[in-house]
């Protein structure tokens, strides 16, 4: 019941959050938040699973009791941690109290509402990342977005409204698509099918049990499930070109919100990529690689493009989320041990990170209210601290060694040269090879804007364009920014605290696809 | 098991209790005339229903219904549907009758308010239990008659009064027909029984296919009125909007589930398919309606201004989803089918009643009705805005309360009964309606107050119905088992 006390403990701390006054919310949100902080960190140093929760691995904190009986159907509660959502969990436990250390200078208004919405968030997340029922994992799918609308409606800049209704908007169209793309294929198994559980639904459709559905045949069944799953949460990762949520969405959120959004609600997209498209459809995945391996390297590209043509800093930040996503698709369909493992590392290293990036543009902001590049310089004299961490959160985000960004994109990459699944589809290369060395000039390209922005914010003779006084940060600020660089660190260091479980989840899975090795 | 065996007439204890309770609140008013003291009065009317769902939970517990228990030669019937329904009439009865607490205060005939809600409530119980067309003819009126003086209860209301007349009217209408409608189907069968209706039909019948079928198409014409589809819903948005918004939400869910308890079990016992389908397909008739009336219903919500008025119009597109119940039948998932309504109905009997007694809320707070004047409520009151919230995403069918999984379980099981395209329309439409749903969302939470408008005060009454529907909306999802259980069980026995 470890993972249902988790739950419940969040859920019962954001109604309570939701009910305190204002003046305390913020200190009673991030007090509770590390409850479940502590939590997951216990149930990671206890953690006995092995090998891919979907793919017959034994699973740690496994719970599962019967939910709804109707008729022949059943809906279960299945909950359990495999390598692959392990991190994930951590990832989000200790997220969370950050971002709401991170709250507490930006969020004036409404506090008990707003803290109350954030630790609601981070029970669905949780949810999310170990339910192994497709019903309650799609339940906790939705209730991440409920709180996102308003987080985003209520708290965010000028054109909030706008941001929180395309999100809404877009994140549910795609939830319907890949909502109907499953249960399709989960009609097409037929009446030996009897509940949604995702190991027996991987299981069945990994023995090629998938039968024709209303005059379609398995095949283009099974593609077009594919797609719509693809598509839908492709519009989550998101990949180009179902982006355009994702800067409105960044640039209206306030800072926490946006520490989330990029720091975890992205990586549900490639979790699920992960869990339904490329584990429970392999083969569809391998005859469509070459599409899917150019979606990624689109993504990183165009996303590094962009984020080079912004001047604000939050803008930056948010469009290469977009490149930095691509190169998790790009270690997904590599399918092999490197290249799996590598985008599992780089779904943690990405939300530490980009994480970090946000908070720091968000202290910066703070202090100077503005975010335009061009309204700014030589900010390192004023800010200290706040700038050492932005500049190392940078680094980060090159992927310069001993930092968690490095590790996932060296396995990335490595994964990916080696990668047979498109072997002899381009001549002279031995698979993904050429679709990678195009998507790391990305790093380049990541290197140029962000050292370019460093440039003129904050070094050279200080000037700022606002009516703000500039001074220090306070410590609640700063302190979320320094455990977060200490994590890239300690990850890009010793990246075996997590890889060798994720590792060990995703192996089964390349060689069932067979990516190489 | 029982230390004595109870008389079968107990079987109907729930719609007697209820009955009690309607002429216990005329005593209190004669013994204190023209009574404002309204705690009592809303306390009876809220212990009746109260006890009559407590007594019909514990019957179903008990396994009471089990085995239908005929009564009165047959023209009643107790068994597990009938009590799933009292479930429903008795907790949307409770509630409005708690939240009228409130409404009423300084209005006058607040007694008869009570009786006639407990009274329609009685007949909503009888309805669920009539095995003969007469009685369902007779339990629908005594129904019918309280909702049109409870519609006009604001009697210096221009609008509520008008509703009141055009609700009478309309319905006197329908009753006609159906009524007629019934004497046909007694010319051809000679019967009024349900069950041996269907025996007569099932020696077979010459020459007399068409006047069965005309008096069929009648019969459903008759439901159709009281559940508010299309083409006999035009009655439904002026009279939930001009009506009390208490009793506007008890007719669109107790009233609506009275309508489809007895059309479940009329076309099941009565006219079984395979009987009647040589002269009317009535299948046929209830797939068009339902695909007409959750599409027709959902864009007419979208249209709106007026809250209340895009609450009315979308409860008649749930009429819809409902309808998909009767038109998914006969595909090889009859109990799913039909338990998936039926649990619908549960869920949307607290989410939908909810939803109107925020809107009365409002209305006591005196803030406007169009969606700009919610704009910055939850600011006020963000608790009631946070039950409204819970009420609209529900009803929407977002997976964060039992509104999803009632849907769900209700398309899935038209999928499995081999109805995909019925199931296509009715997420089409839950998608289109999300976004009428979340305009009040939006507006509530997300836009900035217009006017200054204060809250002056916080009524208990209300404000405890409003928070128990939500709390029951969302708890009922993980009840869900149980519940679901009873439902397809109680459908399965229909089909037995």
């Amino acid at each position: 019941m470890i993972v249902e006390a988790l739950l419940a403990v969040t859920l019962v701390s954001a109604f309570a959050v939701f009910l305190a006054p204002d003046k305390i919310a913020g200190k009673l949100a991030f007090v509770l938040s590390l409850l479940p902080a502590a939590g997951s960190i216990w149930m990671y140093s206890d953690f006995n699973g092995s090998g891919n929760a979907l793919l017959g691995g034994k699973l740690a904190f496994e719970e599962t009791f019967k939910w709804v009986t109707f008729g022949p159907y059943a809906l279960n509660w299945h909950v359990g941690l495999d390598g692959i959502s392990m991190p994930l969990l951590v990832l989000t436990a200790v997220l969370t109290p950050l971002a709401i250390l991170a709250a507490w200078t930006p969020i004036q208004s409404r506090q008990s509402q707003f803290f109350g919405l954030m630790l609601f968030m981070e029970m669905s997340l949780l949810g999310v990342f170990s339910a192994l029922d497709f019903f309650i994992w799609f339940i906790f799918w939705e209730m991440v977005l409920v709180p996102m609308y308003f987080l985003i409606g209520i708290w965010g800049g000028p054109r909030r409204k706008y941001a929180a209704i395309k999100f809404f908007v877009y994140t549910n169209v795609a939830s319907l698509l890949m909502f109907i793309g499953f249960i399709a294929l989960v009609f097409g198994l037929g009446d030996s099918i009897t509940s949604l559980d995702m190991p027996v639904i991987a299981q069945a459709l990994n023995d090629g049990q998938l039968g024709s559905l209303g005059g379609i045949g398995a095949g283009t069944l099974k593609a077009l499930a594919f797609f719509a799953m693809f598509i839908g949460f492709g519009v989550k990762v998101p990949i180009v070109p179902f982006h355009t949520w994702l800067p409105d969405a960044h640039v209206e959120a306030p800072t926490p919100v946006s520490i989330m959004l990029a720091g975890v609600m992205l990586k549900m997209g490639t979790y699920a990529l992960l869990r339904f498209n490329f584990t429970m459809l392999p083969g569809v995945a391998k005859d469509y690689a070459f599409i899917i391996a150019l979606v990624a390297v689109v993504s990183v590209i165009y996303g590094a493009l962009l984020a080079l043509a912004q001047s604000d800093l939050k803008r930056i930040v948010a469009y290469s989320s977009v490149s930095s996503m691509g190169y998790v698709i790009l270690g997904l369909v590599a399918f092999n041990m490197y290249g799996v493992g590598g985008a599992t590392f780089q779904m943690v290293a990405h939300g530490l990170i980009s994480g970090l990036m946000f908070m720091a543009v968000g202290v910066i902001y703070n202090t100077t209210h503005t975010r335009m590049v061009s309204d700014m310089s030589g900010l390192a004299d004023k800010m200290p601290i706040t700038v050492a961490v932005f500049v190392a959160g940078a680094f980060g985000y090159m992927g310069l060694p001993l930092m968690a960004g490095f590790a996932a994109e060296f396995f990335i990459f490595v994964g990916a040269f080696h990668s047979t699944v498109l072997a002899g589809t381009v001549a002279g290369t031995n698979g993904l090879a050429l679709f990678t060395g195009a998507a790391m000039f990305g790093i380049v390209i990541v290197a140029g804007y962000l050292l370019f922005a460093m440039q003129r914010t904050l070094f050279g003779p200080f000037r700022l364009e606002t009516d703000y006084e500039v001074g220090r940060a306070s410590f609640h600020d700063v302190a979320p920014l320094v455990v977060l660089i200490l994590l890239v660190i300690l990850l890009g260091v010793q990246p075996n605290i997590f890889y060798h479980m994720i590792q060990d989840a995703v192996g089964e899975m390349a060689l069932l696809a067979g990516g190489g090795a | 098991m029982a230390a004595f065996a109870w008389p079968d007439w107990a079987a109907l204890a729930p719609a007697i209790v209820l009955g009690l309770t309607a002429l216990l609140l005329l005593v209190v008013d004669s013994i204190y005339p023209h009574t404002r003291d309204n705690p009592i009065l809303a306390g009876i009317s809220t212990l009746g229903a109260v006890v009559a769902g407590g007594l019909a939970a514990w019957f179903i517990t008990s396994g009471t219904g089990e085995n239908p228990i005929p009564l009165y030669g047959n023209a009643m019937v107790v068994d597990t549907m009938s009590l799933f329904f009292v479930l429903i009439f008795a907790s949307v009865t409770a509630l409005v009758s708690i939240a009228s607490y409130d409404y009423l205060k300084g209005n006058s005939y607040q007694a008869e308010y009570y009786t006639l809600v407990v009274l329609a409530a009685t007949g909503m119980t009888l309805m669920a239990s009539s095995n003969s067309l007469a009685t369902v003819f007779i339990s629908l009126e005594l129904a019918s008659l309280p909702s049109y003086a409870l519609v006009a209860m604001l009697k210096k209301n221009r609008g509520s009064v008008e509703a009141g007349l055009k609700y009478f009217l309309i319905g006197a209408l329908s009753s006609a027909i159906f009524a007629y409608g019934i004497s046909l189907v007694y010319g051809v069968t000679g019967h009024l029984q349900l069950d041996l209706i269907a025996t007569t039909l099932g020696q077979g019948f010459s020459g007399l296919g068409g006047v069965l079928g005309v008096g069929v198409l009648m019969v459903v014409a008759g439901f159709a009125f009281k559940t508010a589809s299309v083409p006999f819903h035009f009655w439904a948005p002026e009279a939930y909007e001009g009506a009390p918004a208490p009793i506007s939400g008890f007719l669109s869910s107790a009233s609506k589930a009275a309508g489809f308890a007895v059309a479940f079990r009329v076309f099941v016992t009565a006219f079984p398919f395979a009987l009647v389908s040589g002269t009317i397909d009535w299948v046929l008739v209830f797939q068009i309606l339902a695909v007409v009336t959750m599409t027709l219903g959902n864009f007419a919500a979208a249209t709106q201004d007026k809250v209340k008025r895009m609450l009315a119009y979308s409860s008649i597109g749930h009429a819809g989803y409902v309808l998909i119940g009767l038109a998914a039948l006969y595909g090889g998932n009859n109990s799913g089918v039909l338990s998936g309504a039926m649990l619908h109905l549960l869920v949307y009997g607290f989410m939908n009643t909810g939803a109107f007694l925020f809107i009365a809320l409002v209305e006591y707070w005196g803030v406007g009705r169009t969606f700009e004047d919610y704009n910055g409520l939850a600011e006020k009151a963000p608790i009631a805005c946070l039950a409204m919230t819970v009420f609209l995403f529900n009803l929407a069918g977002l997976p964060i309360g039992a509104g999803f999984m009632s849907k769900y379980i209700l398309f899935g099981a038209a999928v499995g009964a081999g109805f995909w395209w019925l199931a296509a329309v009715g997420a089409i439409n839950s998608a289109l309606s999300l976004f009428y749903y979340s305009r009040v969302v939006k507006a509530m939470w997300i836009e900035d107050p217009e006017g200054d408008f204060t809250i002056r005060s916080t009524p208990t009454g209300l404000y405890v119905a409003v928070v128990a529907a939500a709390v029951v909306t969302v708890a009922l999802l993980f009840a869900f088992g149980p519940v679901a259980d009873t439902a397809y069980n109680a459908a399965a026995t229909l089909f037995a």
